[in-house]
């Protein structure tokens, strides 16, 4: 490898120079990634609290399945999101694969069953303490558990993190349902394979500490927030 | 909480609806191999299509054999590989229309410096490959069902080397794309097999240097072919066969050749007057 | 409007087992009227068991529970008030944990926190009000969990061991207030294991063991001259089996 250096610095002079390629892929790698986050937190979060607070036979095993489903290897994700929206398949019609939105629906699902087994642990535990208070002061079930997500917002945030954290990092999914095409579906990612593949391996872990750097901020930030809030709402 | 609630969702609807597709201007998908992505040749060319039509290309670079099954599922308007014998069975079976040359470059056996088979400056490839078995050198395969892999195998078979028993043995199979066969390679002091295209344009040779070049069995032709719309009605028929007749006509055909790295030519055009089925 | 009514509290041919222990058997209970009850006994008597059945929170085995007539239900739960041995409190301030109690009993907006600043005032917390609520020592969180139940003017309030874990400037903090609420007129069924609290505070004594209801009467008659056996020896201070 020649010039190792010189090649790894090139990541952070193309970013010194806001190059627009490299801009246009940090920000579609956050806007893909953010947006699967949230996604799955609409999902995962009411799914998560169901569990914890409602009783139905099979809800062992469901939870067994559940935290299973962290462990999706995120390029069978890929590959099954794949075989629904290609055009042989049953979402064909939707004409969504290679697009930025085939990459947000298997971030996803990738990362709703992190945030749904979280969130019910966190409520299920939370309920152990609260439960009888909140049906003493006469709540509902909904009720209930709207108050018990917003009495554990903090660690919800967490679970939140950790699902971005894996949505952001991973390629396996983004790259069988975006394709990797230039300027429409790349993220940092899917480049950072792709410039191995091409050899240029100082670029790639430039481009490497580029995203780590990125993910630290996004984290930084939402513990700035948190700690504002905890000051001005007595959490 | 519920106000808040709601503009999250506002939020939300605004970001997937940026995300839904169809408010670019037209495009074709292309489906690729990643010889061809990593040699940077339609990074190159496709914005000449696209500043004569307006059309945009998107390009899908993936192994050979996934790039045809995509075809297959109909995930894409044109394909354009180079693994001849799989073509024409596409075309064959009705899933593309009409295949077309488009181009060539070669192969090359890249190997180590060391070169342990002894089989550096010759030009018969097929003794080459024998020398490299008889001597167990490693030897790194894309073992990927792509282009080149079908050609090395071929190669292998008029050498009568039974690579399968070796696999996993002096013989490597890495079931990648290029660029990371020759990384593998490079770690592994392996002989390789490469277009000649990737290998300019590669970036960590390593230790490896050209060892064969030049026999006539390591030409490497690429087709290009479009996806039967009678077998998928979505399918960009207009557009796409815009696309393939610009390649093989007197622009397109200018642009491949243009096409250089550190002043090499890399692939070099030769759609025929006719057709080939 | 008609106000739900919860009292009369009746309990009819209640039993519950767990892992094959009987842990309680009452065949017949009421509370009615006014006044403050104290349930005594040993540990493991089933005093809070009992308190929670009343209240609605745990279905017995056997037997029913009736609010006014009828079964219990989420409505009137509200004219229930119940304070647990540890308060739960939600991460908000003393003030913002009432309010959110009144929020639920569908109060108007503009009132809630008027009545809020009252309740937290009777308690003398009102310099804490914006305090956040779990960060209040335990003596201050239990009087702010009896604040926010008596904020919602309840008919009835159990209080399971309010005093257990607190300090005796708190547990006499306490018991003032519940003595307020008594003559006030709110129905008040403590349970204890504290004998002097009972005498302290009982108008009538009830008295628990092994799951059943031993005696039951005025709490002077009960401290003079109790009539069951294990209640006398229990007020000598002896450690029933």
């Amino acid at each position: 490898m020649q010039n190792f250096a010189e090649e790894f610095t090139e990541a952070f002079r193309l970013l010194a120079r806001l190059d627009a390629d490299l801009l246009a892929i940090v920000a579609l790698s956050l806007r893909v990634s953010l947006s699967a986050a949230l996604f799955a937190a609409l999902i995962g979060l009411p799914l998560g609290a169901l569990l914890a607070v409602t009783r139905f036979p099979g809800r062992r095993l469901a939870n067994v399945v559940l935290a299973a489903l962290m462990g999706l290897p995120p390029v069978v994700v890929g590959l099954l999101v794949y075989l629904l929206l290609s055009n042989a398949g049953a979402l064909g019609p939707l004409q969504l694969l290679y697009t930025p939105a085939a990459m947000i629906v298997a971030q996803t699902l990738l990362v709703a069953p992190i945030i749904a087994a979280l969130a019910r642990q966190t409520i299920e535990d939370l309920k152990g303490e609260y439960g009888e208070q909140l049906a003493v002061l006469g709540l509902g079930p909904w009720q209930q558990i709207s108050t018990l997500l917003w009495e554990a917002r903090y660690s919800l945030l967490t679970a939140l993190l950790a699902g971005f954290g894996r949505a952001i990092a991973e390629v396996g999914a983004v790259i069988i349902v975006g394709g990797n095409i230039n300027h429409v579906t790349r993220v940092m990612t899917t480049t950072i394979a792709l410039e191995t593949s091409k050899g240029n391996l100082a670029l790639a872990l430039g481009l490497g500490v580029i995203l780590v750097a990125i993910a630290v901020m996004v984290n930084g930030l939402v513990f700035a927030l948190r700690a504002t809030a905890t000051r001005t709402a007595h959490g | 909480m519920f106000k808040q609630l709601k503009s999250l969702l506002g939020v939300l609807a605004v970001a997937a609806g940026l995300a839904v597709p169809g408010l670019a201007g037209e495009f074709i998908v292309v489906q690729s191999t990643t010889s061809t992505q990593n040699s940077g040749l339609l990074d190159v060319i496709a914005p000449r299509f696209t500043a004569e039509t307006g059309i945009e290309v998107r390009v899908v670079a993936v192994g050979t054999g996934q790039a045809i099954k995509n075809a297959v599922n109909g995930d894409g308007d044109v394909l354009l590989v180079h693994a001849r014998a799989a073509e024409e069975k596409f075309v064959a079976e009705g899933w593309g229309v009409r295949r077309f040359d488009v181009m060539y470059n070669d192969f090359v056996v890249a190997g180590p410096g060391a070169d342990p088979a002894g089989v550096a400056g010759t030009g018969d490839v097929v003794a080459a490959f024998r020398k490299i078995a008889a001597a167990a050198a490693p030897f790194a395969s894309r073992g990927d069902d792509s282009g080149t892999h079908k050609a090395e195998l071929k190669l292998w078979q008029a050498a009568g080397v039974d690579v399968e028993a070796a696999s996993g043995g002096w013989y490597r199979e890495t079931g990648s794309g290029m660029g990371s066969t020759l990384n593998a390679a490079g770690g592994m002091g392996a002989y390789v097999l490469t277009d000649r295209a990737t290998w300019i344009s590669f970036n960590n040779k390593q230790d490896l240097a050209i060892a064969v070049q030049g026999d006539a069995r390591l030409f490497n032709q690429y087709g290009v072919m479009l996806v039967n719309p009678q077998k998928h009605p979505g399918v960009k028929a207009a557009a796409g066969q815009k696309f393939i007749d610009w390649l093989i006509g007197p622009a397109g055909q200018k642009a491949i050749a243009d096409y250089r790295i550190d002043g090499q030519q890399l692939f070099f055009p030769n759609a025929g007057p006719a057709a080939t089925n | 409007m008609a106000e739900a009514r919860v009292l009369p509290v009746a309990a009819a041919g209640i039993v519950l087992s767990r892992r094959g222990r009987r842990l309680l058997d009452v065949p017949e209970f009421e509370i009615s009227g006014t006044g403050l009850t104290v349930v005594l006994g040993p540990n493991g008597a089933g005093k809070s068991l009992l308190l929670r059945v009343l209240a609605g929170l745990i279905e017995p085995d056997g037997g029913r529970v009736t609010w006014a007539g009828r079964p219990p239900d989420r409505a009137r739960a509200r004219r229930l008030g119940f304070v647990f041995q540890r308060p739960v409190l939600l991460r908000r301030s003393a003030v913002a944990n009432i309010v959110y109690a009144l929020k639920v009993t569908g109060m108007d907006p503009a009132l809630r926190r008027a009545r809020a600043d009252a309740v937290l005032r009777d308690a003398r917390l009102e310099g804490l009000a914006s305090s956040a609520a779990r960060l209040l020592s335990g003596g201050e969180q239990q009087r702010l969990a009896l604040a926010r139940a008596l904020a919602l003017a309840p008919e009835v309030l159990f209080l399971d061991e309010p005093t257990t874990s607190l300090d005796p400037a708190s547990t006499k903090a306490i018991e003032d207030m519940l003595k307020t609420a008594a003559l006030a007129g709110t129905r008040i069924v403590l349970v204890t294991h504290d004998t002097a609290q009972a005498r302290r505070l009982a108008d009538e004594v009830v008295f628990l063991h092994l799951g059943r209801v031993l005696e039951r009467g005025e709490a002077r008659n009960f401290f003079r001259k109790s009539a069951a056996p294990e209640a006398r020896a229990y007020l000598e201070g002896a450690i029933l089996a």
